[in-house]
């Protein structure tokens, strides 16, 4: 993947236009709502969250490859930093913390203490199988299979459901090989 | 969390809305267009609601409808879009047209446009234009829900329709429903 932070650059170029998060977070929370009316099985629901977010994350790489002031990262471990410390924060205004990684150092977690797609939300008891935020995965997910790298994404842990924090397990599944049509500009 | 502080990158919303369109438009409802816009609609309507309340906490209650609709074409324009409605027009029986020349969720849209050389160039930019248009069309379900959803909260009821003029100015429609006493 094309990314790794250079330290002395600010991690985030001003460039980034920002708006008040509520737009934002009432929308994603009367999207979440209307597929919860469209679908009876939850399950379906976090699917559809989760085909959004892959959609998003495939476009919105470019835009963050463009932005953030970034190098190609050379393993799997230094692109879950850049996630955790420049895209989270160029796009949510949160950082992440990379932690749990896996001994083959495929697989490792996200941890979001702060979230702002759930400000204001409180599950009902019966949305108890809801990945509210599981638009983040399909992000993810959608985002790295840009960069050529094929992932499992998903929430293990929620604070909706009770937990201290929020976690994203991401598992490296294949890393394709590079065949850009371009040069990198190094 | 106080929500009020709080940004996120413009990107975030843009990214959302678009996904929003592909999912109802595309995926969802491919060929009821308008069974779509509907559910677009809706989503608009609850943060429509949901938006007034919060915008106007701190404000004593508006009067009339007017005042009501002034308050949409600027503190509320401003807030989410970032800009003033341009002109408002009123026929004093309850049409309202608010008229935006550059309207901020339009100004990013790109269609996939027909080569527009050679012979057919007047003809093709028409038709491209014409697609533009319609493209568009889509995207402005959720800022009518959006309104709907605001004048409600502020005791407006109405129905909001849009139309899409020359990319990216656009007309909101508003019709104030007359209460059944």
């Amino acid at each position: 993947m094309r990314a790794s932070l250079r330290p002395s650059d600010p991690a985030v170029s001003p460039a980034i236009e920002r708006v008040n998060a509520e737009l934002f977070t009432l929308t994603y929370g009367a999207i979440v709502r209307q597929l919860l009316t469209d679908y009876e099985e939850i399950e379906e629901v976090n699917k559809q969250l989760d085909t959004m977010g892959y959609n998003i994350g495939a476009r919105l790489i470019d835009d963050f490859l463009a932005k953030a002031n970034i190098t190609k990262c050379t393993d799997f471990r230094e692109t879950a930093d850049v996630i955790a410390k420049v895209g989270f924060k160029m796009f949510l205004n949160v950082t992440a913390t990379v932690a749990n990684w896996s001994a083959d150092s495929m697989e490792c977690s996200l941890i979001l203490e702060d979230n702002p797609l759930v400000d204001f939300v409180e599950l009902p008891e019966t949305c108890q199988g809801l990945s509210y935020c599981n638009i983040l995965c399909g992000v993810l997910r959608g985002a790295l299979e840009m960069v050529s790298m094929r992932t499992e994404v998903k929430f293990v842990k929620d604070m909706l459901r009770g937990d201290d924090v929020f976690e994203i397990r991401m598992k490296l599944l294949e890393q394709m090989p590079e065949e850009y049509p371009y040069k990198n500009d190094e | 969390m106080p929500g009020g502080a709080r940004e996120v990158a413009e990107s975030c919303v843009d990214s959302l809305n678009m996904e929003l369109v592909a999912t109802y438009c595309k995926r969802l409802h491919p060929t009821k267009p308008d069974l779509a816009g509907r559910r677009i609609e809706a989503i608009g309507y609850q943060v429509g609601l949901q938006l007034a309340e919060r915008y106007t906490r701190e404000r004593p209650r508006f009067t009339d409808h007017l005042e009501s609709i002034k308050f949409i074409c600027k503190d509320f324009w401003a807030e989410v879009f970032k800009k003033q409605v341009d002109n408002l027009k009123t026929n004093h029986k309850g049409v309202f047209v608010l008229q935006d020349n550059r309207f901020r969720w339009l100004t990013r849209i790109s269609v996939d446009a027909l080569p527009t050389t050679g012979a057919q160039n007047e003809s093709a930019v028409a038709a491209n234009a014409a697609r533009a248009s319609q493209a568009a069309g889509q995207y402005l379900y959720f800022p009518c829900g959006l309104i709907r959803g605001a004048l409600t909260n502020l005791g407006v009821p109405c129905a909001v329709s849009a139309e899409v003029t020359t990319l990216p100015a656009c007309e909101f429609n508003i019709l104030v429903l007359k209460r059944v006493e």
